[in-house]
């Protein structure tokens, strides 16, 4: 552990210095600057920053882990988070650009026309931005504590002064170019150890194509023997899932349509310099984030398969004892000690073992246990993918270089979240709402304000939240609320010229609303899936309340009187590029 | 710019309409439909040691989503230029 100390601390150090390193050479000069990075972004470098924006600590720690556990029932995060470009990029993104403005709720105020759709818009922003943010500061917290024994507040405290540093300082601009390195760090610290996994179990250099190989050494392919293994143990097959089709249906449906209306998502487009390279930058996304997406359910199939191989059936070695001469006398024994990993990380919690029949010997067990031993063993989700390179066998630079990605991950998430909840602030709150006369060098000035008062916020909520210990509850409602709120709006905005004010004001007052209420009441006040409207659970429901809120929308906006004439030449112009020339190519200001 | 006033916006925003729903049918049908809808019956197949729809739902849809986006860049460009747009 002495070794992997120095180069947990040496990558980390290394890492930070460049984040801040990058803030210093891209400083905003400009409002233009710090919303949108000068609409000037290289599509591909783009495409990049927005890998790195959406994949969050959670996509970079826990994703594999949840795979491993829930097999198929897994496919609902790798499909949703991924299928959700394809809308992005196809329905919003280029168009949202050919709109030319700074933030979402800029869009949704001056295509309805209305300051109260504004501020609905606003709220919804904020909402979902805050509760994202609290996740990627307890994701930091939880990284610093766990591996460099710093205390949990100490480590929301050092991320809280790094994010404040590059976002407050660059602006959007200087978000995008360490996004761009935080990429390349997280994507290198994900690839490395699943290369070797994959070597050490199918034979396969591509973890991708050893997921659909044959052990190594062996007739059988490595997902039947992983089917075999862990149903011999009692949990269900690994290919299959105990959810309703129904419900996996839902689930994904609000994944995707809440990928594509999550406002730090969709502002990453407006950085690019035209709609054909918001539709490029979307491609590009979607490879750089379809590496590791790709990569995620063969090391979480791995893992599932090499924690039983090695842990199961173990026999346990106390903390007091020698490893190395314990270790050798069970082997001499003809038994199987417990791996050298395990007693490392057993140290941070993530791994739990409690000897119920009291025969020093591991039990792995699932509910339905055919010999019908008591389960010993409680792996966390975020075990697999930071014990990996030791499993694997990876020299102690590895694991370092896997700290400086979780924390690239989820840095890279946080510094895009608190430019969103910073812009809607300034300008939409400030600018467009309150104070109109404000002029540009005030804007820069409050959104910089916005921006740290944010990062303080988001520091406070990952400590408080951390210790309510919902998190991962919350995180249904970011996607539910923008599958619900956000995307219906948006999308209607474009396609749908007739969608008016009061349609627009109701679609995103009934999405908030249902969605809302619907998730507390069943996460927090009646838990029986019983209950279920049409068996859906809360993950889903955003999906369902997705497709009421754009029949509200309609129907209301059938019900009132059509938008006028500028609004509707607005959105033809947003659909045929080259109409509008003047509103399209100027930078700023003049054309609003 | 005023000669570009006799731009077909009409039919080039039909052609657009067209394109993008013939997509995202390709799009529901590899996810919703082959990883969950259509998924046992896929299953019957193999490819290399995985059951087809299984490898939809955790590989195979990513890849195609990527070919959808690309596919449409290059669709879209073609467009603009038939109708006569800026790029």
């Amino acid at each position: 552990m002495m070794d992997q100390d120095f180069w947990t601390y040496f990558f980390v150090v290394l890492t930070f210095g460049l984040y801040i390193g990058i803030a210093i050479w891209a400083r905003a000069g400009s409002t233009q600057d710090f919303y949108v990075a000068g609409h000037d972004v290289h599509p591909t470098v783009n495409g990049m920053a927005t890998a790195a924006d959406w994949m969050s600590a959670a996509s970079f720690l826990s994703m594999a882990g949840l795979i491993a556990f829930l097999g198929y029932g897994g496919s609902v995060y790798l499909m949703g988070w991924t299928g959700g470009f394809v809308l992005l990029a196809l329905l919003l993104a280029p168009f949202l650009r050919e709109f030319g403005k700074f933030t979402v709720p800029d869009f949704v105020g001056d295509r309805y026309y209305s300051t109260t759709a504004r501020v609905i818009a606003v709220v919804c922003t904020l909402f979902i931005s805050f509760t994202y943010i609290a996740g990627q500061m307890k994701g930091v917290g939880v990284a610093f504590s766990g591996f460099l024994g710093v205390p949990f507040e100490w480590g929301i405290g050092i991320g809280m002064v790094i994010v404040f540093i590059y976002a407050v300082l660059g602006g959007m601009k200087g978000v995008t170019y360490t996004q761009v390195a935080q990429y390349v760090v997280m994507i290198f610290a994900y690839t490395v150890p699943a290369i070797f996994i994959s070597l050490i179990i199918t034979g396969n250099a591509i973890p991708q194509l050893g997921f659909i190989s044959n052990v190594r050494g062996d007739e059988i392919s490595m997902l039947d023997k992983l089917n075999n293994v862990v149903t011999g143990l009692g949990f269900g097959a690994y290919t299959e899932t105990s959810k309703s089709k129904l419900d996996v249906f839902a689930i994904t449906g609000a994944l995707m349509f809440g990928t594509a209306g999550l406002p730090h998502v969709i502002v990453r487009f407006f950085t690019v310099r035209s709609a054909k390279a918001a539709r490029y930058s979307a491609g590009w996304a979607l490879v750089f984030i379809a590496l590791l997406y790709t990569t995620a359910p063969a090391v979480g199939a791995f893992a599932r398969l090499n924690f039983i191989d090695t842990v199961n059936e173990a026999t346990y070695i106390e903390d007091g004892e020698n490893y190395e001469e314990s270790a050798a006398a069970i082997v001499a024994d003809g038994g199987k000690p417990v791996p050298l990993w395990y007693k490392d990380w057993e140290k941070t919690g993530l791994l739990s073992y409690e000897d119920l029949n009291g025969d020093g010997i591991m039990q792995y067990r699932g509910p339905n246990a055919p010999d019908g031993l008591e389960n010993e063993l409680s792996p966390s989700n975020d075990i697999f993918v930071l014990a990996n390179p030791q499993i694997a066998q990876l020299p102690g630079w590895v694991v370092g270089l896997m700290v400086a990605g979780g924390l690239a991950a989820a840095l890279s998430t946080a510094a895009g979240l608190l430019m969103v909840i910073s812009s809607a602030v300034s300008h939409d709150l400030c600018r467009k709402t309150l104070f109109k006369d404000m002029n540009d060098k005030t804007e820069l000035r409050v959104a910089r304000g916005a921006a740290a008062s944010a990062v303080f916020a988001a520091g406070l909520l990952g400590i408080f939240s951390s210790q309510l210990g919902f998190v991962a509850q919350v995180v249904a409602f970011a996607f539910g609320l923008a599958a619900a709120s956000l995307f219906p709006t948006i999308f209607l905005g474009i396609f749908w010229k007739r969608m008016n004010r009061e349609g627009a004001i109701a679609s995103m007052l009934f999405g908030l609303v249902s969605t809302f209420s619907y998730i507390v009441y069943f996460k927090f006040l009646d838990m029986d899936p019983t209950h279920w409207f049409l068996g859906v659970s809360p993950e889903g429901i955003g999906f369902v309340f997705m497709l009421g809120s754009i029949a509200v929308g309609m129907a209301v906006s059938m019900m009132s009187p059509a938008p006028p004439q500028e609004i509707l030449d607005i959105v033809e112009d947003i659909r045929v590029p080259g109409l509008r020339q003047a509103l399209s190519a100027e930078p700023d200001g003049a054309a609003h | 710019m005023q000669e570009k006033t006799e731009i077909d916006g009409k039919g080039y925003w039909r052609a657009v309409l067209r394109l993008t729903l013939s997509l995202l049918v390709i799009w529901f049908l590899v996810s919703y439909g082959a990883g969950i809808l259509f998924r046992d019956f896929l299953d019957q197949v193999r490819i290399g040691g995985a059951p087809l729809g299984f490898w939809f739902a955790q590989n195979g849809a990513i890849y195609v989503f990527v070919a959808l986006i690309f596919y449409y860049c290059w669709a879209m460009g073609r467009l603009e230029r038939k109708f006569g747009l800026k790029g």
